[in-house]
C-alpha cells in the first residue's frame, strides 16, 4: 500500500508540475500581449503565481467545511447511526488509516458518497441518508471503503489543489479573451510592432487551449484515482460483490432522481463523490469525465475471481478493457500476494434489516430537526418534539414515563462541574433508570445488583449501589 | 594534481549518494517494522473491547433469559479464560472458545422474541457483530502489513541493508484450524 500511495503522491506532484508550468508559460504569454514586451511576460508569469497562491491559501484554509456546508451534511455521533460508525471504524482499521474520519450524513434521497480532507489525520466521510436506506452491511462496507481510500491515498488533497490549478488556468484564459472585446483598440494605437503581435497570437492560442489541456489532464488522472480506490475498497472489505451491488443501486437510482440534487453545488463537488451525481447514463465516458463509466467499474469488480488483491483487480481489469490501469509499483509490490475473497456476510432477515435501516435513516433527520428521541425498555423509541412542554412522557405500550431531556436548559459548564465519579443507589429491584450527569439515560437490568458501569458519552464511572 | 582532486571529488561525491540511499532505505524497513507493531497493538486493541462487551450482554440477557444458566456461564467463564491468556498459542485458543461460547448464546436467544426486539439487546448485538468484523480486519491488516515488510526485506536491494541491521521477518497471525474450525458462523 505504501508504493501505492507513494506512486500516487509522485504522480500528482508531476501534474501539478505540468498544470504550473502551463499558468507560468499563460500568465508570461498574456503580460506580454497586453505590455508587449519581455518585461510584460515576467509580469505576467508572476501575477498568474499570485493568483495561483491565493487561490490554494482560500482553498486550503477551513476548505473542508466549506466543502461538507454547500453539500449540506451534518455531523453525527455513534448514537445516531451505530451501524455506519460501525463500519466506518471497521474500514479505518482495515486501512491501517490511524486515526478515524468524522462521519457526516447528507440529506438528500439520492443514493451518493464523499470523503474530504488533505490529510489522513483530519478527515471526513459523507454519505446521503438514501444510501443509508437502500444499502445492507456489505454495500455500504464497500462505499465506506472506497472513501476511506480516497483519504489514505492523498487523493483529496490532489483533487484540491489540482481544481485550484485549473481554476486559476481558466480564470486567466477568461480575463485574456475578454479584454479583447474590450480592450482591443489600445493596442493598435500603442504600436510596439511585432513582438507585441506574436505574443498576441500566442496568448490567443494558449488561452483557448490551456483550460482544455488542464481539463483533460484533470479528469484523466481523477478517473484513475477512482479505479485505484475501487481496487483498494476490494482489498479492504476482501468482498468486490459488495461494493459492486453498492455502485448499482447508486447508479440506478441516479438515472431516476438526477433532479433533485441541488444543481449548482452538485456541478462544483461531482468528482468529489463516489459516482458523478450529474451523469446521465452509466455507459458515457468521454474525456470529460471526472469518474470512469460505472458500468466498467461495476464489470471489473465482477470479474475479480478468486481474490481480492491489487493483482486481482489488475487482471480483472484487462480481462474487461484489454489494458492494465494500476500503477506497476502497486502490482509489484504486491507480486507473489494471494489475497483470499470472503463470503457474503448473513443477514438473519432481510426483509427485517431494510425496515431497520429506513427507521435509522428517518431517525438521523428527525434528529437534525430537533426531536427528541428516547428510547423505551420495551422496546418502542418514542420521538418528541424538541419544544415539548411536558416533564416527561409516557410509553404508549407498556406506560413507563420517561423524563424529557432538556437540551436547551442544559449548559455544557454543568456537565463538566459535575464529579467525576457517580453513584446511584438502586430503586428496588427491578429494572431501573436515571440520568448521567452529562444527560445521558442508563438502563439497568434486574439482574445487576450492584457494580460499576462507564456512561458511553462522558466516560464518567457510575457506581450502582443497592 | 587536477585530475586526482577531479577524482576525489567523484569518490566523495558517489559516496554521499550510495549513503544517502542507504538511509532512506533503512528508514522504509523501520517505518514498515513499526507498521507491524502498531497493527499487532491494535488486534489487542479489539479483543479487549470484546472482553468488555461481554458483561454488558450477559446482563442484559440474564433479565429475560436468566434461567439459561449454563450457557452464561459459559460466557461469563470463557471470557475469564480469554482476558488471563498469555502469549500467542494460548491466547488465539481462548478467543476461539470465547467465540463458540457466544454462538451458542445467541442461538439460545432466538427462542426469546421479547429479547430480540430491546433496543439494548439489538445495540448490543449490533456492537457484538461490528466488534468480531474488527477483529477480523485487525488480523487482515496485521498480514498486510507483515508481507509487505517480509518482502522489502526479502527483495534486493532493501535485503543487504535488512542483513546488515538484523531486520528479521515477522510471523503471519494464522490461526489454527482447531481454532478455526471452533469459531461458528454466527448469523445474527
Amino acid at each position: 500500500m505504501w508504493e501505492a500511495i507513494q506512486s500516487n503522491i509522485r504522480r500528482s506532484r508531476a501534474i501539478v508540475v505540468v498544470m504550473a508550468m502551463l499558468l507560468v508559460v499563460m500568465g508570461a504569454l498574456v503580460g506580454g500581449a497586453w505590455i508587449g514586451n519581455l518585461e510584460g511576460a515576467l509580469v505576467g508569469a508572476v501575477a498568474a503565481l499570485m493568483l495561483w497562491l491565493i487561490l490554494l491559501l482560500v482553498s486550503m484554509s477551513g476548505g473542508d467545511q466549506l466543502i461538507l456546508m454547500s453539500a449540506g451534511a451534518k455531523r453525527i455521533e455513534k448514537e445516531d447511526a451505530p451501524l455506519l460508525w460501525n463500519v466506518v471504524e471497521e474500514m479505518t482499521i482495515a486501512s491501517g488509516l490511524g486515526t478515524m474520519p468524522s462521519v457526516y450524513v447528507i440529506d438528500n434521497d439520492m443514493p451518493n458518497a464523499f470523503a474530504t480532507g488533505r490529510k489522513p489525520e483530519k478527515s471526513a466521510v459523507a454519505v446521503t441518508t438514501g444510501l443509508l436506506r437502500r444499502l445492507n452491511r456489505d454495500e455500504l462496507q464497500g462505499v465506506v471503503a472506497h472513501e476511506i481510500a480516497h483519504i489514505k491515498n492523498y487523493d483529496i488533497r490532489f483533487l484540491t489543489t489540482a481544481t485550484v490549478m485549473v481554476g486559476a488556468i481558466v480564470i486567466i484564459a477568461d480575463i485574456f479573451l475578454r479584454s479583447l472585446w474590450y480592450g482591443g483598440g489600445r493596442r493598435r494605437g500603442g504600436g510596439k510592432g511585432e513582438g507585441q503581435a506574436i505574443f498576441l497570437i500566442l496568448a490567443l492560442v494558449m488561452a483557448i487551449l490551456a483550460p482544455l489541456f488542464a481539463n483533460m489532464l484533470y479528469y484523466a488522472v481523477s478517473r484513475k484515482r477512482e479505479y485505484l480506490a475501487d481496487a483498494s475498497a476490494a482489498r479492504y472489505t476482501r468482498y468486490p460483490p459488495g461494493l459492486a451491488s453498492a455502485l448499482r443501486k447508486i447508479s440506478g437510482s441516479a438515472q431516476g432522481q438526477r433532479k433533485q440534487t441541488k444543481q449548482s453545488t452538485a456541478r462544483a463537488l461531482a468528482p468529489m463523490y463516489i459516482v458523478n451525481p450529474l451523469q446521465l447514463s452509466a455507459r458515457g465516458g468521454s474525456l470529460f469525465s471526472t469518474h470512469p463509466p460505472t458500468e466498467k467499474r461495476i464489470a471489473v469488480l465482477e470479474a475479480m475471481s478468486g481474490g481480492a488483491g491489487w493483482l486481482d483487480y489488475e487482471n480483472a481489469f484487462k480481462e474487461v478493457t484489454g489494458k492494465g490501469c494500476l500503477p506497476s509499483s502497486v502490482t509489484r509490490a504486491g507480486a507473489g500476494e494471494t489475497v483470499a475473497m470472503r463470503e457474503a456476510s448473513v443477514e438473519a432477515d432481510p426483509k427485517q434489516s431494510a425496515v431497520e435501516r429506513a427507521r435509522v435513516a428517518t431517525d438521523i433527520l428527525d434528529r437534525f430537526a430537533g426531536m427528541l428521541l428516547i428510547p423505551c425498555l420495551c422496546g418502542v423509541r418514542i420521538k418528541a418534539p424538541a419544544g415539548a412542554r411536558h416533564q416527561s412522557l409516557k410509553c404508549p405500550k407498556c406506560g413507563r414515563s420517561h423524563a424529557i431531556p432538556r437540551a436547551g436548559e442544559q449548559p455544557a459548564e454543568s456537565a463538566a462541574e459535575a464529579p467525576k465519579t457517580l453513584t446511584h443507589k438502586r430503586q428496588g429491584t427491578g429494572w431501573d433508570s436515571f440520568e448521567c450527569a452529562c444527560g445521558r439515560a442508563h438502563q439497568i437490568s434486574p439482574a445487576m445488583k450492584s457494580g460499576r458501569i462507564t456512561c458511553p458519552r462522558c466516560k464518567r464511572k457510575i457506581e450502582i449501589t443497592a | 594534481m587536477l585530475p586526482m582532486m577531479i577524482g576525489l571529488g567523484v569518490i566523495f561525491v558517489l559516496f554521499l549518494a550510495v549513503a544517502g540511499w542507504a538511509i532512506g532505505i533503512y528508514n522504509g524497513l523501520v517505518r514498515l517494522r513499526n507498521q507491524v507493531k502498531n497493527a499487532w497493538a491494535q488486534i489487542d486493541v479489539q479483543l479487549k473491547r470484546r472482553h468488555d462487551l461481554i458483561p454488558n450482554l450477559v446482563e442484559t440477557v440474564k433479565g429475560y433469559a436468566g434461567h439459561e444458566k449454563s450457557t452464561l456461564q459459559g460466557v461469563t467463564e470463557a471470557r475469564a479464560k480469554a482476558v488471563s491468556a498469555e502469549g500467542v498459542g494460548p491466547q488465539s485458543a481462548a478467543e476461539g472458545e470465547l467465540s463458540a461460547a457466544l454462538g451458542r448464546l445467541m442461538v439460545v436467544v432466538e427462542q426469546y422474541p421479547d429479547l430480540k426486539a430491546n433496543q439494548n439487546f439489538l445495540g448490543l448485538q449490533e456492537e457484538l457483530t461490528s466488534t468480531e468484523n474488527k477483529i477480523g480486519f485487525s488480523r487482515q491488516h496485521y498480514n498486510d502489513s507483515v508481507m509487505t515488510y517480509n518482502t522489502r526485506t526479502q527483495m534486493f536491494p532493501a535485503n543487504i541493508i535488512a542483513g546488515m541491521f538484523n531486520f528479521k521477518q515477522e510471523e503471519f497471525f494464522e490461526l489454527s484450524d482447531e481454532a478455526e474450525r471452533a469459531v461458528p458462523k454466527v448469523s445474527f
